[in-house]
């Protein structure tokens, strides 16, 4: 690890002047990515701006039919709220099974959506659910949010806050685990929402997250798993490495897609 | 930072390579050609892991600052990675003393029966194998700690090892670092090894001739990726192995020709692992009359390969097991059948490739392992999985293995440099509490609870009057560690010839003590009685009266009450059994999962039934990572791509089945405890049972180790055009 600076403010204020103040300054929240990066002296950073301490950022609450979890809250919070159990148990199942407890113990959803790692578990939901992504500065649509390999629409100094889930009609998400890393190799959220049906897939994209609209487009016709018999899904733009070639995270996209839509209909 | 150390400075010092202490001879009599292995590479970097310079630091920060700053000016050659053609004419030469990257043509067995017997065989199978290359991955990874004292002149190495003796001799007598009686060498709780610490790494050799140089301790902690990058791995072999049979499906006769990939340096044993712990056990449990095996030794730009849980007794198994099976399918026979058919059932029984079984009985081993995995209700439970549209399969493998490695003198005639014997030391106090020390080295196998029962049973007294002392050679006489499931066969027996010796000269003193004529006391539970009295005494007043010394004449008995003992065995032993594994396949994502496991072992004697279950059931989970998870991939130019656990599967939990243990234990005549070894057993049986389980629920034999989701699913696509044809 490198030598950085610390600052742990207590007001959302206070952690943006920190981030103004110091160039290339970056913020920790679980810092389950960060810190074993820092570690590895892959990443170096003159100041990093722990979140902690900042009042009120983990709270998770319904308003209506929107479900709102704060952007510092963990994984496990996420997994054990009874307001995510009501209104989309298909999203407390996901955080149950994100790593292991320990990263679930300190790693969080803004965390995850801000590094926007393409095997991460939380972007499929978010993009499939539709939901609005809350900062500092503004509300980004999910559809906008997500910009491809560990980028997103956030700008430097800006700090992810909230995310409102609006709630769907049915939501589910299946996961391939990568055996090693149990990261997903692919990961396939299906929700059915006020905007008609979604589908959002994580591990397999080559610029990471992605939605599948021909496979949107037959679920809009009918919610089933028979509706995607047909549906190919292209190679071309998926990944291949030494866990998974293309085709077979294609292959497996269509079987996990099937499996989310059971799960959802269940 | 306090010092920047290279090669140069080494040699400079006269500190010499690495060695390899095992001196094969190629089949045209030629000695192996093994190429230079300094401590820090000089002039020419082999492998990525190859030491290049030492930064030495007060703190690890200040260390890994000053190692950015050290920039080599490297010349960067064509890498040779890939084992199937790196003897091919042309390619880079990795050491200029080895030509086609070769180390060793080998070969052991009568080729011209071998060859005969096929010519005559109604039936041959053929297959070809690949033995996957494995990461060891002890939970510790490798340490040093060297020091060096001024005042005495004497070297303290803290190290990771499993044979803390082996560590000093061969730091001391061909490295030079210093002679043994001024190097203490000291490993005492270690954290796992498999193999891994078997070796002496240029670490420790650096770290013990450092610290005199800096005149301060120097302290050197692998991390997980430099274990990755840096320890020996295991296995990596391509095989193409045949079978000659009979209509009947009795094995004639067996050919195997290996090439093993020894990596970019020969490590401490690398040579005679793929040679001489691999061909001897070709015959597996079979009564065979001919076997021909061939084995090339090749370099590459890899970490160096050496023994590895098993120590390629898993390859062996898994040549004999998959071929047995392939052939028991070519012929449309029970893979049960015709290994009963062909197990050997007398014994001593001497195999055509040197080894002489002692002792065993292969025919219960599988008629128990039959009956507990429930092999005649398979049919059903097939059936039922493909209403699921799942794939059943249950495969075999009927195991054997070489332990209590080994007789010095047998080994020795085969080319080991040194002797395979263990020490035992019996220190009793005059309170009767007893100190054993034991050459063997305790890194997670349980000796300090096994080796006290032994004691315990022995002389009567609690175990919690015993201690187990281990891994300090200046405690320790000497020893020669623990690796190839020797303690308790070989390290054990050396306690009980000490024990012996102790019991001895106990007795004789309490025929003194109380005054009865020699020949005429007993010892029993902790208790010395005089046949014929009502005279008798407990071991602790025995023990006082040997150090008292007033009862008896010190000029016939010495004073005090210890014994040493070195035990040399008569012969290797040889643990068998069979291991079932039955999978259930989805053919949609290629998932197996593994349903049932059935164990049946023959260890001979068990001393601690839980400890030996623990060792089959670590066994399993390393030969079931072998077969579905574990495998270190480099890219053509060499970088390791599995350096981390984002990359490198090893199992979990999750991943392993309840394990069904039974023992069907046949004496072992070969030492005093009956006992053959357990260590390795589960990692040499599982690899092949599994890979027989999925492909028999494949309905081909194409898929290479590990056989991941993705390899599975493939496959699976291949049968299911298989059977549309």
């Amino acid at each position: 690890m490198y030598a950085f600076d610390y600052r742990r403010p207590t007001t959302l204020a206070e952690a943006e002047t920190a981030l103004k103040g110091i160039a290339g300054a970056k913020i920790l929240a679980g810092g389950q990515t960060l810190l074993p990066a820092l570690k590895l002296r892959l990443n170096r950073h003159p100041c990093i701006v722990d979140l902690s301490a900042v009042g009120g950022l983990a709270a998770i609450a319904r308003k209506g039919d929107t479900l709102s979890i704060g952007a510092m809250a963990t994984h496990v919070q996420v997994a054990e709220s009874k307001d995510v159990a009501a209104a989309i148990p298909g999203l407390a199942q996901l955080a149950e099974a994100i790593g292991d407890p320990q990263v679930r113990n300190r790693g969080t959803i803004g965390g995850s959506l801000a590094n926007n790692d393409p095997a991460a578990d939380y972007p499929a939901a978010v993009l499939a659910l539709n939901a609005t992504l809350k900062t500092t500065r503004r509300s980004i649509a999910a559809d906008d949010f997500f910009k491809g390999l560990f980028a997103t629409a956030l700008d430097d100094n800006e700090i992810l806050t909230e995310i409102a889930f609006p709630r769907p009609k049915r939501f589910a998400y299946a996961k391939f685990a990568n055996p090693a890393s149990r990261f997903a190799l692919v990961g396939v959220a299906v929700a059915d929402t006020a905007s008609g049906p979604r589908v959002a897939v994580t591990g397999a994209g080559s610029s990471g997250v992605f939605r599948a609209r021909e496979m949107e487009a037959a679920l809009g016709k009918s919610f089933a798993p028979e509706s995607l018999a047909k549906i190919k899904i292209e190679a071309s733009m998926l990944t291949s490495d030494i866990h998974a070639a293309a085709d077979y995270r294609a292959h497996l996209i269509g079987v996990m897609v099937k499996r989310a839509v059971q799960a959802a209909l269940a | 930072m306090v010092a920047v150390l290279t090669g140069k400075e080494l040699a400079t010092d006269k500190i010499g390579a690495l060695i390899c202490g095992w001196m094969i001879h190629s089949k045209d009599g030629s000695p192996m050609k093994a190429g230079v292995y300094p401590a820090l590479a000089l002039n020419t970097v082999r492998y990525v892991g190859d030491r290049v310079a030492v930064v030495i630091a007060e703190t690890l920060n200040q260390a890994r600052d000053a190692a950015e700053l050290v920039s080599i000016d490297y010349d960067e050659l064509e890498a040779v990675v890939d084992l199937a053609t790196a003897q091919q004419r042309g390619k880079p030469q990795i050491h200029a003393e080895a030509p086609n990257n070769t180390v060793y043509q080998w070969h052991l067995g009568d080729k011209a029966a071998t060859d005969a017997a096929f010519a005559a065989a109604k039936h041959v199978t053929r297959i070809e194998l690949v033995n996957n290359r494995l990461i060891p991955n002890a939970i510790e990874p490798r340490a040093a700690i060297g020091e060096y004292d001024r005042g005495s002149g004497g070297y303290t190495l803290y190290t990771t090892s499993q044979n803390p003796h082996v560590a000093r001799l061969v730091l001391s007598a061909f490295i030079g670092i210093a002679p043994e009686n001024k190097l203490r060498v000291i490993a005492p709780d270690v954290g796992g090894g498999f193999g891994s610490k078997i070796f002496i790494y240029g670490e420790e050799v650096v770290c013990t001739w450092a610290s005199r140089k800096v005149g301060r301790p120097v302290k050197w902690v692998s991390d997980r990726t430099e274990s990755f990058l840096a320890d020996a791995h295991g296995r990596d072999h391509l095989t193409i192995a045949e079978a000659a049979m009979d209509a009947n499906g009795k094995i004639l006769a067996l050919r195997v020709s290996t090439k093993a990939n020894l990596g970019a340096y020969l490590s401490t044993f690398a040579s005679s692992v793929p040679t001489y712990l691999y061909a001897p056990l070709l015959s597996g449990q079979y009564d065979v009359n001919a076997i021909y095996c061939e084995v090339d030794g090749v370099y590459t730009n890899t970490s160096p390969v050496d023994a590895y849980r098993g120590a390629v007794r898993p390859e062996a198994t898994f040549v004999v097991e998959r071929l047995v099976e392939v052939a028991a399918r070519q012929l449309g026979q029970d893979p049960a059948e015709l290994r009963m058919r062909n197990f050997i059932t007398s014994f001593p029984h001497q195999t055509p490739v040197l080894s002489n079984y002692d002792a065993g009985n292969y025919r219960a081993s599988m008629k128990s392992a039959l009956e507990l995995s429930d092999y005649a209700g398979f049919g059903a439970r097939k059936e039922k999985s493909a209403r699921d549209g799942k794939l059943r399969g249950i495969g075999f493998a009927a195991y054997i293995e070489a332990c209590g490695i080994a007789p010095s003198k047998a080994v020795g005639s085969l080319g080991a440099g040194v002797g395979l014997w263990e020490s035992a030391e019996i220190r009793v106090n005059p309170v009767g509490t007893v100190e054993v020390l034991t050459g063997s080295h305790s890194h997670g196998q349980g000796h300090e609870t096994t080796f006290a029962q032994i004691v315990s049973q022995r002389l009567g007294i609690p175990l919690e009057q015993i201690s187990i002392v281990h891994g300090d050679t200046d405690k320790v006489q000497f020893g020669m560690g623990t690796y190839g499931s020797r303690s308790a066969a070989v390290g054990g027996s050396a306690i009980v010839k000490a024990l012996d010796k102790v019991v001895a000269k106990a007795t004789k003193i309490a025929t003194r003590v109380m005054e009865v004529a020699d020949n005429s006391v007993d010892f029993q539970d902790g208790v010395f009685s005089a046949r014929g009295t009502n005279k008798s005494m407990t071991w602790s007043e025995l023990a006082l009266q040997a150090y008292v010394a007033h009862k008896f004449d010190s000029s016939e008995i010495e004073p005090g009450l210890k014994e040493t003992a070195f035990y040399d065995p008569s012969n290797f032993t040889f643990p068998s059994g069979v291991h079932i594994a039955e999978v259930e396949i989805d053919p949609e994502t290629g998932v197996t999962k593994i349903d049932r496991w059935t164990a049946v072992d023959d260890f001979g004697n068990v001393i601690n039934p839980m400890i030996v279950e623990g060792q089959v059931h670590g066994g399993v989970a390393q030969g079931v990572g072998q077969a579905m998870l574990e495998n270190a991939v480099y890219d053509r130019n060499g970088q390791l791509l599995t350096a981390s656990y984002m990359d490198y599967c090893m199992p979990r939990a999750s991943d392993l089945p309840s394990i069904e243990v039974e023992m069907t234990p046949t004496h072992c005549p070969s030492n005093p405890l009956g006992v053959k070894g357990c260590g390795e057993a589960g990692a040499i049986a599982s690899p092949a049972a599994l890979v027989n389980a999925i492909t028999a629920a494949l309905g081909h034999e194409n898929i290479v180790m590990p056989a991941t989701p993705q390899a599975v699913w493939r496959a699976a696509q291949a049968s299911r055009k298989l059977a549309a044809e």
